[in-house]
């Protein structure tokens, strides 16, 4: 009886509803979707295409200096005729001269040293933050984002003045004695280091705040209690709970840092090789656009295809999970 | 072997002058900045018993918990285990376990993990951790949720591996935030009688911290009632119901009805109070003696005061008023009757038969009766 009556009054509502409210509201939703897709398609997907494009060209010595270029003054047909010039040919030079292996060997490996210190960096600070009273953690958080409202070239040359022979660290240390002379940093891979570790900390330290905050304290107190010390109860609950913002931060660093140009360029003097500097070289020294577009082309699959994997196991796990 | 009911029978060991405390507080004070705690507080707590920290929330109950699990430490006075001074021992040294309000299981390991957490950590033999793992499921009737996590159970569920993981180190004392607070009404009955049945067959010490008082007199041998950190009486659930020791705790255990009055006259065995309008009433003196003219309180609980349309003949104390609200609750009526003077009484009546003959309702005329021992008589 009362299912009967229940419909009865719901009926006319839905009915009465006007269609163009429900039709609204669909396309609205749908709205919402689409903006951001289209942001991706002509902002990301349709430069990259273009990219792409160029490395398959050869370079030539004009305005843009990349041949051929695909127009339509020749029609339709002209524009598929320039298809068929297209080649591999820069992929293939980039497997035959060391340099380029090279480049993106370091990267990665000084991108994934800076990405572990950072790590090791950042881990305690946002414990700290999420441990501290709930009044002053505002504050820190703040501080946290404090040195975006810097410019970041300006930071990066400001640890020049900071590490340069005659710079403030090595007075410093003189003057206290600890060191009889000058420590070389500038120009090396440690002025590297130290240099990404600064600039992405914040990075690092605001996903593992977020995954630490929000972690129960009566976890730690529940693993004290069934017999579990202090160092051995973070290491089995904290640490594990906090591992998707490990991640997460890893990401944000490891990803930045492996094409990073300012950073090894301003720090790490001309004898440091990675994959940003030469890219930079091979656009702007070289003017070799096509080569240059497949080193960027090879850097985002690089960077792209083991996140894309570790997504999907990771998407694979939680299905489990369920 | 003796029963369960058996061993329940004769547990009395706070009656016993020669019975060991097992647990002992003595002048505990625990400070927050200003804000105390605890005052100066003093306990004992016997092995095998069912105790139970009753108060309303931020009375210190579960600070007191808190010291004995090793989280905080008292700022002055001591709390013994055993006759073991358990200041300085960190948590993860005491033979205490606690279980936790939130039950903090820990989300990321299995039902099976989380139980033998705790035996790892002891170091026990793998196979040895397998059994008592096995034998703890069973205990609570999880055996086939082994190997889920934490956010796959229900709320009933996890309250039970809360409790399987607490009690798998097999504690000298088992403390319990309240364990029943986060389940629903007829779930929370039911695992009242589980958890003393659990108790007496592990013969463990269970210390639980509650507010639902109606929890505390089903599950605990004996209850403290705690106010503003202190203790305001320690008693059986049978005492604290019947002969409160204050006005605090009878208002704070169940409902009571205050008759406030001048002793008028007193005999070897009565009193007779005198109240603000005149009425008067004979009550028995009880355990507390009052001085003449001194300024006292009748207690009295609903439900032994008895309501009629007509005055009983053989009634020693018999009050007239009205019938104010009537509360028809099925197993009983309560009935809110005022009095000619303008109090407002509370009583209470069993719905024995189904049919009454001579129902009351609202505005007809009544008197309320009650015996003289019915209740106790307080300081005001």
């Amino acid at each position: 009886m009362s299912n009967i009556a229940v419909t009865d009054t719901a009926m006319p509502s839905t009915a009465a509803k006007p269609f163009l409210t429900r039709l609204g509201a669909g396309f609205v939703n749908r709205l919402v979707i689409i903006v951001p897709y289209l942001w991706l398609l002509f902002f990301f997907l349709i430069p990259f295409v273009i990219v792409f494009k160029i490395s398959l060209s050869q370079t030539a010595i004009a305005m843009p200096p990349y041949t051929p270029v695909l127009d339509f003054k020749g029609g339709v047909s002209g524009f598929f005729a320039g298809f068929r010039n297209l080649n591999f040919d820069n992929y293939v030079w980039l497997t035959q001269d060391a340099l380029y292996f090279k480049a993106y060997v370091t990267s990665v490996i000084i991108a994934a040293i800076s990405t572990l210190l950072t790590l090791i960096v950042g881990y305690p600070i946002a414990y700290g933050m999420s441990r501290a009273p709930a009044t002053i953690r505002p504050t820190l958080l703040m501080l946290v984002i404090l040195p975006f409202w810097t410019s970041f070239l300006i930071r990066v040359y400001a640890w020049i003045g900071i590490l340069k022979p005659e710079g403030l660290l090595n007075q410093l240390l003189l003057s206290l004695h600890i060191i009889n002379q000058p420590l070389v940093i500038l120009n090396t891979y440690t002025a590297i280091f130290i240099g990404i570790v600064y600039s992405y900390l914040p990075f690092m330290v605001l996903p593992l705040y977020s995954s630490l905050e929000k972690m129960d304290y009566s976890l730690i107190e529940a693993a004290k209690d069934l017999g579990c010390p202090p160092t051995s109860a973070f290491w089995k609950i904290t640490f594990p709970l906090s591992v998707p913002g490990v991640i997460a931060g890893c990401l944000l660093v490891f990803i930045p840092a492996v094409g990073e140009f300012v950073i090894p360029d301003l720090l790490g003097g001309s004898s440091t090789l990675m994959i940003g500097k030469t890219l930079w070289n091979e656009f702007f020294a070289n003017r070799d656009w096509p080569v240059s577009s497949a080193v960027a082309v090879i850097l985002l699959l690089l960077l792209t295809v083991p996140i894309m994997l570790f997504q999907q196991a990771q998407a694979k796990a939680q299905e489990q999970d369920k | 072997m003796k029963s369960l009911g058996s061993i329940r029978r004769d547990f009395a060991p706070w009656n016993d002058p020669n019975a060991k405390p097992y647990i002992q507080f003595e002048n505990v004070t625990k400070k927050f900045g200003d804000f105390t705690a605890v005052n100066n507080l003093s306990l004992t707590i016997f092995e095998r018993e069912f105790f139970a920290l009753l108060g309303a929330s931020g009375c210190g109950k579960s600070t007191l918990l808190r010291m004995l699990a090793g989280f905080e430490e008292p700022t002055a006075g001591r709390i013994l285990l055993d006759g073991q001074d358990l200041r300085g021992i960190p948590p993860y040294r005491r033979p205490v376990n606690m279980m936790f309000q939130s039950y903090a299981l820990f989300p990321h390991m299995t039902v099976e993990k989380n139980i033998a957490f705790g035996l790892k950590q002891e170091g026990m033999p793998g196979p040895d951790i397998e059994k008592r793992v096995a034998e703890m499921l069973k205990l609570v009737k999880l055996e086939q949720f082994a190997k889920r996590k934490p956010h796959q159970l229900s709320g009933g569920q996890r309250q039970r591996v809360a409790l399987a993981r607490s009690v798998a180190k097999r504690p000298k004392v088992l403390l319990l935030d309240e364990p029943l607070g986060a389940l629903d009404k007829k779930l929370r009955e039911e695992t009242q009688f589980e958890l003393m049945d659990l108790q007496q067959n592990l013969g463990l010490t269970f210390v639980v911290v509650t507010h639902d008082q109606e929890e505390a007199m089903t599950m605990a041998d004996r209850i403290a009632i705690i106010d503003k950190g202190e203790v305001m009486q320690v008693a059986t659930p049978a005492e604290v119901y019947e002969a409160p020791a204050s006005r605090f705790v009878a208002h704070f255990v169940g409902n009571v009805n205050m008759f406030e009055g001048k002793v008028a006259e007193r005999s070897a065995n009565t009193t007779r109070i005198t109240g603000p309008s005149g009425a008067q009433i004979v009550v028995e003196n009880g355990g507390g003696a009052a001085a003449a003219n001194a300024d006292i309180v009748f207690a009295i609980r609903p439900e032994k005061i008895k309501v009629s349309s007509k005055k009983p003949a053989d009634a020693v104390n018999a009050l007239e008023g009205e019938v104010y609200d009537v509360a028809y609750l099925g197993d009983m009526t309560v009935y809110h009757i005022r009095l000619d003077d303008g109090q407002i009484i509370r009583a209470s009546a069993l719905n024995a038969a189904r049919v009454t003959e001579d129902p009351l309702t609202w505005n007809d005329r009544a008197w309320v009766s009650f015996r003289p021992d019915a209740g106790v008589v307080l300081a005001r």
